[in-house]
């Protein structure tokens, strides 16, 4: 199990693997995210699952190359071993056929939207995406996006493809053009942020996949607690995704500092 | 006393043994000390601290046994172990003979030997205790000789198993409960396979209790064991998650037992309980413990705090505040709300802490944290207590004195305050009848839950108790299994 079966850069940063994974492929749901280990003396770090093959048995995973551990991860070659992997862990999207759903991805978190723009789109929805990063290069899986897409609209930055600015304008664009039902946003926690804001503003539900520090991914530590609503909440158990407009952004952006030195 | 019981205490040697020496020279021996580091070395090193007795000093502690008609220790052990038989052996020499008289009724005698709270099991149903009103046998420390003699003479004896009757068992946990059952069912035949969730196998004896306390290669050790009697491991699988309970039954189990523990921390839901710096006790115990984070090639990190604080009063506070000295706290410090008397915690462990120059805080209660503008706690307000009526569960309930707080600085604290069962098994599997505090009903008699085929024990019906009961309930739930699936075949 968890033997690399495929490889490919998506940027110079952002690697998707195809891992044998038969049970999770199986019972895994979009929305689910893996805990996965390298090494003896590796740490336990979450992905969310982008895709999976039942009859092939395995799971996709993209990963951005950020720190130490998702370095290690992005080495691995074709035919290496992840050294643990766990999963499928959280609760699953809550799909259903809402009407207009507009998912705002950033960068990686482009990934982690497919599987739930897949199944809002089989339930029935009109699924106009909005991808957002810094620059053209960082624009990941546009191909696949479109294919479960009625709409795609990508920002970037400095505006080197598509339009030029943040996801909060794209998003804003088409709120202010249709009647929007649900947003839903997997990104960088300011982004979420500035997302969520947008969306109180115009009333337009939406949700966030949350992206904190976890350590078992399983509930037993609460490495990953959030404040939504007031109250104390797991990540890993809980979500990963929340009402957005109840989570407080500022607290998991502060403890989202907590191991940087 | 049980027929078997009787028969082995009239064996000749044990006859003999009785003779030798009068009972009056016997309890006239005063109790063993335990060897252990001394307490400035020890603070700086995650090594054991008990360091276990010599042979002599153990055979020594062996002559005090009484080698009771009516051996009432046993009735305090949760495994009953056959404590004078295996006492008798350590006093003929026989260490491996005692080893496996361990073995008969306990999986993890080496662990148990360390961690239970003997003082209030077999050590005080001792005749001493009860009748002599002077120390007790110190049946703990003769556990832990035999189990660890036997493991460095490299001459593990594995106990008979009986022959294979194809019939597939599932454990969910690889805890004290779920090995404890595992080794009962494999002994009587059973195909077993363990489900663990985390990367690495033992529960609690993995992640919880610390290097200094109980050593991992014994956790390894008496796993390894299981695995030689054929119980089959599978780590990284959730069952509920991984895999169903549908799946289990598709792949031809006939019985699942359910050990799956007490994992979810409990926080006191105060003003600035999720600053920087302040965590559950999992938390910090897996990242030192199973993650190594002390260790500086483990890729995982664990905060190094000068002024930690610890709230709590029970084993697990203990092993946290221990622990955060040895990471170099100068300053930690356990915060509880009752006095030290009300502490769960084991009368040795609050030595030890003592000795390796831990701050105890009673009558101390948390308010509130605050912390500097990035988040990382700075101080704690406390607010003093004294001891009112006593509560439903006996111990004295703590009241607030009005008016009285005082600040605290720390720059870590870690938030020992109980644990709540695991949801995951009575959220994901049909046919559980659960507890308004999330633990699973069982019949205590069998273990057995509502749904026929699947019986629990452990935390995840106790709340957070201790290892021994996990087992005691393990045992339990193997005896009424195999009697229900015998009838099933019929």
């Amino acid at each position: 199990m968890n033997k690399i079966v495929s490889k490919e850069y998506l940027s110079d940063r952002v690697v998707k693997f195809e891992v044998e994974a038969p049970l999770i492929s199986k019972s895994r749901k979009a929305g689910h995210f893996v805990i996965v280990r390298v090494g003896k003396k590796g740490e336990r770090v979450p992905y969310t699952i982008a895709d999976a093959d039942v009859k092939k048995g395995t799971i996709t995973l993209v990963i951005q190359k950020v720190g130490k551990s998702s370095q290690k991860v992005c080495e691995l070659k074709v035919g290496d071993y992840i050294t643990d992997m766990v999963g499928p862990l959280g609760k699953a999207t809550h799909v259903e056929n809402f009407g207009t759903v507009v998912c705002a991805g950033g960068g990686v978190g482009i990934a982690p939207m497919l599987p739930i723009m897949r199944a809002m789109k089989e339930a029935g929805n009109r699924v106009i995406s909005v991808l957002a990063a810094r620059t053209k290069g960082f624009i990941i899986l546009e191909e696949q996006v479109r294919e479960h897409s009625d709409e795609v609209i990508i920002m970037t930055d400095d505006g080197s493809y598509g339009n030029k600015g943040l996801i909060t304008a794209g998003v804003e664009k088409v709120i202010q053009r249709e009647k929007v039902d649900l947003c839903v946003t997997i990104g960088p926690a300011i982004m979420m942020k500035f997302v969520s804001e947008l969306t109180k503003k115009h009333d337009v539900p939406t949700v966030a996949s949350l992206n904190t520090i976890m350590v078992d991914g399983t509930g037993m530590c609460g490495a990953c607690r959030v404040t939504v609503g007031g109250q104390t909440r797991f990540v890993c158990v809980d979500g990963p995704e929340f009402d957005a407009h109840q989570v407080d952004f500022n607290e998991m952006l502060m403890r989202l500092k907590a191991y940087d030195r | 006393m049980s027929e078997y019981l009787k028969a082995e205490r009239a064996q000749e040697w044990r006859e003999a043994l009785r003779k030798s020496i009068k009972n009056k020279d016997r309890i006239a021996i005063a109790r063993v000390k335990m060897p252990e580091v001394d307490p400035a070395l020890r603070s700086r090193t995650y090594d054991e601290v008990n360091l276990g007795l010599t042979s002599k000093l153990a055979v020594q502690e062996s002559h005090r046994c009484l080698d009771c008609v009516d051996p009432t220790c046993i009735t305090g052990c949760p495994v009953e172990i056959n404590i004078p038989k295996f006492i008798k052996n350590i006093e003929r020499g026989e260490f491996l003979e005692a080893a496996k008289t361990l073995k008969e009724t306990s999986a993890l005698p080496a662990v148990c030997g360390r961690v239970c709270p003997q003082e209030r099991q077999c050590e005080s149903r001792c005749f001493y205790t009860l009748k002599l009103k002077k120390e007790p046998v110190a049946i703990g420390h003769l556990e832990r000789f035999a189990a660890d003699y036997e493991r460095m003479s490299g001459n593990i004896s594995v106990p008979e198993t009986a022959p294979a009757n194809g019939i597939r068992i599932a454990v969910v946990g690889s805890g004290p409960a779920g090995l404890a059952f595992a080794g009962d069912m494999v002994k009587l035949g059973y195909d077993v396979t363990v489900f663990e969730a985390l990367h690495e196998l033992g529960g609690v004896l993995r992640y919880g209790i610390p290097e200094f306390r109980l050593p991992n290669e014994i956790v390894d050790v008496e796993i390894d064991g299981l695995k030689k009697m054929g119980v089959k491991f599978e780590t990284n699988c959730i069952v509920g998650k991984t895999i169903s309970q549908e799946d289990l039954k598709a792949e031809g189990f006939k019985g699942i037992f359910v050990g799956s523990g007490a994992g979810l921390p409990n926080f006191m839901n105060i003003p600035g309980e999720n600053l920087i710096g302040i965590m559950s006790c999992n938390e910090y115990l897996t990242r030192v413990n199973l993650m190594q984070a002390a260790d500086p090639e483990s890729d995982t990190p664990v905060y190094k705090g000068k002024k930690v604080a610890v709230v709590g009063g029970g084993n697990t506070a203990m092993d946290a505040v221990r622990t955060a000295r040895r990471l170099g706290a100068e300053r930690a410090m356990i915060i509880y709300r009752r006095s030290e008397e009300e502490m769960p915690a084991r009368v040795e462990e609050i030595k030890h802490a003592k000795e390796e120059g831990i701050e105890f805080h009673t009558l101390h209660n948390p308010l509130r944290y605050e912390g500097d503008e990035q988040g990382h706690v700075q101080r704690m307000l406390l607010q003093r207590m004294e001891l009112g009526a006593p509560d439903p569960s006996g111990r004295r309930r703590p009241v607030a004195i009005e008016g009285e707080t005082t600040w605290l600085e720390v720059d870590e604290v870690i938030v020992s305050v109980g644990v709540s069962p695991n949801p995951l098994i009575p959220q994901s599997f049909d046919g559980m009848e659960v507890t308004s505090w999330g633990t699973i009903v069982v019949n205590s008699d069998t273990m057995q839950t509502a749904d026929e085929m699947i019986f629990a024990g452990g935390d995840i019906v106790r709340g957070g108790a201790t290892v021994i009961l996990a087992m005691g309930d393990g045992r339990k739930a193997a005896k009424a299994m195999d009697r229900y699936l015998a009838d099933m075949m019929i």
